[in-house]
């Protein structure tokens, strides 16, 4: 399978602090993967730097079929090279409606020029109205979405990456905060996702990771402990010690 | 939809009011009309126009996008400057010209400038045009630097400071440094704009010696109303749609819009140029009717003052800034031109010259407590309370505009 993103070798520290060590990992076109750890593990220092909010001191981050190094771009170039990012917290934009949420994350040209004469055209409007339906806000189109529940604005800002079309989607714990049904919605959404993109998932409840029914990497101060099933890594001796054995 | 609905109608209650503002002090103007309202009232009521533009452009830029700019009113000052060197020189030139025509000799081309010069600048202790007067012969070039002038110096400051993602309270105090920086230069005397000084005559419209001032006043109030006017809907469509949208997105989470792709230091970059051209603008109507331009009015305070109007006036809406504006500028010469009684505690007197400034400072800190909303957030309880029977939109300006005629009046 070709890869899509390539991480290799990459090192970064904090005030001397190594918060991610000689890390390698790759993942293909149409994959979806977890990605587990203890806290400090550097699980979302790892989403950091794919993203380009944190440059590391060494080590390659290679991009798709032109081998782009991301290394040295700016987080909105990132962005619209096709990586769409979920924080833990759901950060939405609180004072603007849901509709205009998803119209701003709506893959179009990005620049001021094209944005100041940007009218949503009809089909734009209908693909919106299309992801409300996905994400269950269909009925909150014209709501602030500062006035939705938690669980509304995890959907809203999921919704808002499946809008950037991004070739590849980076979760950081979609689940927190979700009630059962919501989690398995929230499931669904993903695993939907996948079929046609990259989906990396950094989640700490083991049942939403079972259910996701992916590969497993298993991070630790800074690098890859284990990866493979979910089965194969809950097995391996060094995870059960250093993570669920706590 | 029901949001771009709503502010459409606000801006043809806006536009609709200005309109009739206009008409009526026209009518009761000395110059063209009953002559209720004196000439230096319409000069006050232009200048109040101007002020609300350059309010609406420190509201795209604060209201908007968050950026809290601390320099829009020098931008403004610059504006000034640009169009009273060419005001300045022309007149100067045309009463040179007069002088010497009775001359026995026709004066040469290099008298005529060496005279022009020694009356602009005799008072700074200088005969010679300095270098930046190049231009002050044309119109047109001093018409294009009120533009060109602020736009450039907001265009290097905002990319350098943006580029190293300088943000908040930070970019504030840079921007009041850049502020301070450009009042302190024009205050010395040998920078070639008349130091503390400044440019006076302002008034005095070359060419135009025999319109008298009661008429001038009333053209600069149409100029300010047509030029408010074209900047507001300008600023409507910048903030009605997706702009709008990033705008408000990096007000309230700069990272969040980087990530959905959108370069957001260039969106600051433009917006941060483009208003200082608006500011600009404004500024090259407001001094023509002041009669004079100097420092003191580009000092770090009047910067502030402008975040205080828009912040009493209603951050985040357009036609809040210009109530603030409006509102608070012409209460605030009110107090200040000892029009207002002063009150007697026995003990003391309150002197409103004085005292205005504390009660200004205690409003602002007021409204900043307990009505984040400013005077502009009245609409939206207006509007709550009459929505189900009426349209709540349209009552909202109406009032607004109320509060700024009682304030005029």
């Amino acid at each position: 399978m070709s890869t899509l993103l390539e991480v290799s070798g990459v090192s970064v520290s904090f005030d001397g602090f190594r918060a991610i060590n000689n890390l390698s990992f790759h993942i293909g076109p149409a994959e979806m993967r977890a990605i587990i750890g203890p806290n400090g593990a550097g699980k979302t220092t790892f989403m950091d730097i794919v993203t380009g909010k944190t440059k590391p001191d060494k080590g390659r981050v290679i991009w798709g079929a032109r081998h782009l190094s991301l290394l040295g771009l700016s987080e909105a170039r990132i962005a619209r090279e096709g990586i769409g990012r979920k924080f833990q917290k759901p950060t939405v934009f609180e004072d603007q409606s849901v509709q205009e949420n998803l119209l701003m994350a709506l893959k179009n040209p990005r620049g001021p020029l094209s944005v100041l004469f940007y009218r949503p055209l009809a089909a734009h409007l209908a693909r919106v109205a299309a992801l409300a339906e996905e994400i269950g806000l269909a009925d909150h189109l014209h709501r602030k979405s500062g006035a939705l529940s938690h669980g509304q604005k995890q959907w809203l800002e999921i919704g808002m990456l499946l809008a950037q079309e991004p070739k590849l989607l980076l979760v950081d714990e979609p689940a927190a905060g979700m009630t059962p049904a919501e989690r398995e919605h929230t499931t669904n959404i993903l695993v939907e996702a996948a079929k046609t993109r990259a989906v990396v998932v950094v989640e700490h409840d083991m049942e939403f990771v079972r259910r996701l029914g992916c590969k497993v990497t298993v991070l630790h101060e800074g690098s890859v402990l284990a990866e493979g099933s979910l089965d194969h890594v809950t097995a391996n001796k060094e995870v059960i010690d250093v993570y669920l054995g706590r | 939809m029901h949001l771009f609905h709503k502010r459409g109608a606000s801006t043809v209650i806006f536009l609709a009011l200005l309109v009739a503002f206009t008409i009526v002090v026209t009518l009761l103007s000395e110059g063209m009309g009953v002559g209720i309202i004196s000439t230096s009232f319409v000069k006050t009521l232009g200048k109040t126009l101007c002020l609300a533009l350059v309010a609406i452009s420190m509201d795209l830029v604060w209201g908007y996008a968050g950026i809290l700019s601390l320099g829009h009113f020098a931008l403004f000052g610059l504006g000034g400057y640009m169009i009273g060197m060419w005001l300045m020189y022309e007149r100067t030139r045309e009463i040179v010209v007069s002088s010497l025509a009775d001359a026995p000799i026709p004066p040469t081309v290099q008298e005529v400038s060496d005279a022009i010069a020694n009356q602009i600048f005799g008072v700074v202790g200088s005969t010679e045009f300095p270098l930046i007067w190049a231009f002050a012969d044309s119109l047109l070039a001093q018409l294009m630097l009120v533009v060109l002038v602020p736009g450039v110096l907001a265009g290097v400051f905002g990319w350098l400071a943006f580029r190293s993602r300088v943000a908040g309270v930070y970019l504030s105090i840079l921007t009041q440094a850049m502020t301070l920086a450009l009042s302190l230069y024009l205050f010395q005397n040998d920078n070639g704009l008349r130091g503390n000084n400044g440019l006076s005559g302002l008034q005095n419209l070359p060419g135009l010696s025999d319109v008298s001032q009661a008429v001038v006043s009333v053209w600069f109030l149409w100029g300010a109303a047509l030029a408010l006017g074209l900047g507001y809907l300008l600023a409507v469509w910048v903030v009605f749609g997706k702009f709008g949208s990033v705008l408000r997105g990096i007000r309230d989470d700069e990272a969040r819009v980087r990530f959905l792709g959108y370069p957001v230091e260039t969106y600051k970059l433009v917006l941060f140029t483009g208003t200082a051209c608006m500011a600009g603008i404004a500024g090259a109507l407001y001094y023509p009717q002041a009669g004079i331009v100097n420092p003191a009015e580009m000092a770090p305070i009047a910067s502030i003052y402008l975040a205080v109007w828009v912040a009493i006036g209603g951050r985040g809406r357009l036609y809040g800034a210009v109530i603030g504006a409006a509102f608070v500028s012409l209460v605030s010469s009110w107090f200040t031109g000892g029009q207002a009684p002063d009150v007697s505690l026995g003990f003391y007197t309150i002197k409103w010259v004085d005292w205005w400034l504390v009660v200004l400072g205690l409003s602002f800190v007021l409204v900043t407590l307990f009505a984040p909303k400013g005077i502009g957030g009245l609409f939206d309880l207006l509007e709550r309370r009459t929505a189900p029977d009426r349209h709540g939109a349209d009552l909202g300006p109406d009032q607004g505009a109320l509060r700024e005629k009682e304030a005029s009046e």
